[in-house]
């Protein structure tokens, strides 16, 4: 989901090359399915191997809704036919399913992969068949934005960038918490981590905030104390701790261990329930995170989400079930618009997308290509998650 | 207030070191074996502790206990498996094995058990009281306290029973004590269970204290136990002691002045500069060694 896997990225696309100079010009560009009753729709997710409950989440979620849209009278009259292909979690075997999409079952569009990386492998086939793809969980901003720093023009997403959760933060400190002075203590061996901790810094400082340390660790660290007495002497009201879990959870104990009992936050990277057992229910008490998705969101549309998906799979949904519900929404309303399968005109239509209502909140996409939308703050209360505002763009 | 808080810091730090320092520094004191394997027989008793407490639901002190027995009784296995019949082969054969050792205990933890960490239950208070402005938790002081006994009753062992009489004999001259009627086999399983059970005691007192354990943990504290033995003097166990806690605070003031990126550079410098300007240690005596 967050680390991007430049090692496998290479391997894919020199594979790529390999197999598309293996297929000579036997395949034609853009021959996307035109006419018939149906609409193809390839999804490409990892359903097995390492990171198999991000993509089986969203691929349950996607039946869901390909399911409530055909019970409705499809997309323009047209059922959703879903092709379901499985990346087995491995960039090249993601390149491989999108070849097999786009030349074997022309599909109309992709949605696809649940990681950055396996949705990274798929971006050049994307542009050269002009097939639309839409990661639904892919966080890194090298789905949609080469290396180049040219935007990917057939890829979206729906998942906000990394970064974004650092202005997100910002915003929630200086508006909601009414802070004026915070800190910041990043994983510094974490391209994740120190992406939020900049988008932070220049947020706050940028609503009048001023920050006070700027501490580092680096991942697999166990003692913590030291940097955290440095922030306690500068006495910030806030403290912002990009970084993943397994030392977040220590973070968060040691911290609370030395008197710093101001709030404390973080992104995504701390949503797992080992993080409860790691911190310890009192000490998570006044943390906060933000998610994309939250089963307790008042807000109509989410309520009706997570009713209907406790219906189908008796669980409660998660934020990837929400994402795979939404990459699915995104699709109909663009497709609706453009009048066409045609994937030039769907890729303008779903550039176009302004405000679209989605469980996730309402989405809009900027010219990279990243989606401008709501982000979901959770507070821990005595080890579990509560809602606690939406923030809007 | 905060230099104190730091202190602080770094004497808890510093007294796991010193903790793990004790056991490699005995068995190479011994045995002149830099036995690699002791971080790992450091998180086998992390892990003993954590499923005694977890499983069987034993207090803290029981389940110190039981994980120093088990691990004492797990080093004196490993010496026997795997070192014994390298005593005369040459030291770089040793060292291999020692290495091979390691591997095969981090990794047979992994397939037992997996990779993932794991949380070690609260069991002992977490409430912290004010001292001079600086904040002291019970923990801190469990581990210092742990720590001192531990090494006041290895000095008496050391120096003032027949088992230690053995080891200080064997480590003196091996040859001429076994001409004395000495059984230096049983001297050495004495030395690596004693360096074993430390080594467990400092994995439970690592566990209540930064909770998250992992088949991989001992890996870096192992290193940096090795740090403090060769500062300290290594085969001197009051050098050890005093190494764990110089390392200990030093890694800590590093982190304090800003540069906490650079606290484990820190720990190597201070070895690369022990090895050019006194390869002997703090404690040691400048002797050649016998050829």
């Amino acid at each position: 989901m967050k680390k991007s896997k430049f090692a496998s990225l290479f391997l894919s696309s020199t594979l790529l090359i390999g197999i598309l100079a293996g297929c000579g010009s036997g395949e034609e560009a853009g021959s996307s399915s035109e006419g018939g009753d149906t609409i193809k729709i390839g999804a490409n997710l990892e359903l097995s191997g390492g990171v198999a409950s991000y993509g089986t989440s969203e691929a349950d979620a996607i039946d869901l809704a390909v399911e409530e849209i055909n019970a409705a009278g499809g997309i323009n009259g047209k059922k959703i036919e879903l092709i379901k292909v499985d990346n087995k979690s491995d960039a090249a075997e993601a390149t491989n399913a999108a070849i097999k999409l786009t030349s074997q079952d022309k599909v109309t569009a992709i949605i696809g992969a649940a990681t950055s990386g396996n949705s990274v492998a798929q971006v050049q086939i994307a542009t050269d068949t002009k097939t639309p793809m839409i990661s639904p969980s892919g966080t890194s901003t090298t789905v949609t934005v080469g290396e180049d720093g040219k935007v990917n023009p057939f890829t979206f997403r729906t998942a906000f960038i990394d970064p974004f959760q650092g202005t997100v933060a910002a915003n929630f400190a200086s508006k909601e918490l009414k802070v004026k002075t915070a800190a910041v203590y990043a994983d510094n061996a974490s391209d994740y981590a120190k992406g939020l901790a900049a988008a932070f810094i220049k947020d706050f400082e940028a609503a009048g905030g001023k920050i006070v340390a700027e501490e580092s660790y680096v991942a697999k660290d166990t003692d913590f104390r030291s940097n955290l007495t440095r922030i306690k002497s500068a006495n910030p009201e806030f403290v912002f701790i990009p970084g993943y879990y397994e030392e977040v959870g220590l973070i968060v104990k040691q911290a609370r261990e030395l008197g710093i009992t101001v709030p404390l936050m973080g992104a995504d990277g701390w949503d797992s329930p080992t993080l409860v057992d790691l911190a310890g229910a009192d000490a998570l008490n006044n943390t906060f995170i933000i998610t994309a998705y939250s089963s307790e969101d008042p807000d109509s549309k989410a309520k009706e989400f997570s009713d209907n998906f406790k219906e189908k799979y008796g669980k409660e949904p998660n934020s990837f079930n929400a994402l795979g519900y939404d990459t699915v929404y995104l699709l109909k309303d663009a497709i609706e618009r453009a009048g066409s399968t045609d994937g030039t005109k769907i890729k303008e239509a779903i550039e176009a997308t302004d405000q679209l209502e989605l469980v996730t909140g309402l989405y809009s996409v900027d010219e990279n290509h990243h989606p401008i939308k709501s982000a979901i703050i959770i507070e821990y209360v005595d080890g579990s998650q509560k809602f606690k505002t939406k923030v809007n763009p | 207030m905060e230099w104190i808080q730091q202190l602080i810091n770094g004497i808890s730090l510093g007294s796991i070191y010193a903790l793990i320092a004790l056991g490699y520094t005995m068995v190479y004191g011994i045995i002149k074996l830099i036995n690699f394997a002791h971080g790992d027989v450091f998180m086998v008793g992390s892990f003993i502790g954590f499923y005694s407490i977890t499983v069987f639901g034993l207090g803290f002190f029981p389940a110190l206990i039981l994980s120093m027995a088990a691990c004492a009784l797990f080093g004196v296995i490993i010496e026997r498996i795997a070192y014994k019949r390298l005593r005369n082969a040459t030291r770089i054969a040793a060292l291999i094995t020692a290495i091979g050792v390691s591997l095969l205990i981090e990794y047979g933890v992994i397939y037992i058990r997996g990779a993932q960490p794991e949380a070690y239950p609260d069991v002992f208070s977490n409430r912290s009281f004010e001292f001079l402005g600086a904040q002291i938790s019970m923990q801190s002081i469990l581990i210092l306290s742990v720590s001192v006994v531990l090494m006041i009753l290895l000095q008496f062992i050391v120096h003032k029973t027949k088992t230690g009489k053995a080891m200080r004999a064997v480590s003196h001259d091996t040859e001429a004590a076994k001409l004395m009627g000495i059984n230096v086999d049983n001297t050495i399983s004495a030395t690596f269970a004693i360096g074993s059970a430390l080594a467990g005691a400092a994995g439970v007192i690592f566990g209540v204290y930064y909770t998250k354990i992992d088949p991989l943990m001992g890996v870096i504290p192992g290193v940096k136990a090795f740090v403090a033995a060769v500062l300290g003097g290594i085969g001197i166990i009051p050098g050890a002691m005093v190494g764990g806690l110089v390392l200990g605070v030093v890694e800590t003031i590093v982190s304090a002045l800003g540069f906490s990126l650079w606290r484990d550079a820190a720990a190597f410098i201070i070895l690369i500069l022990i090895l050019i300007f006194r390869p002997s240690g703090i404690f040691g005596k400048n002797t050649r060694e016998k050829v």
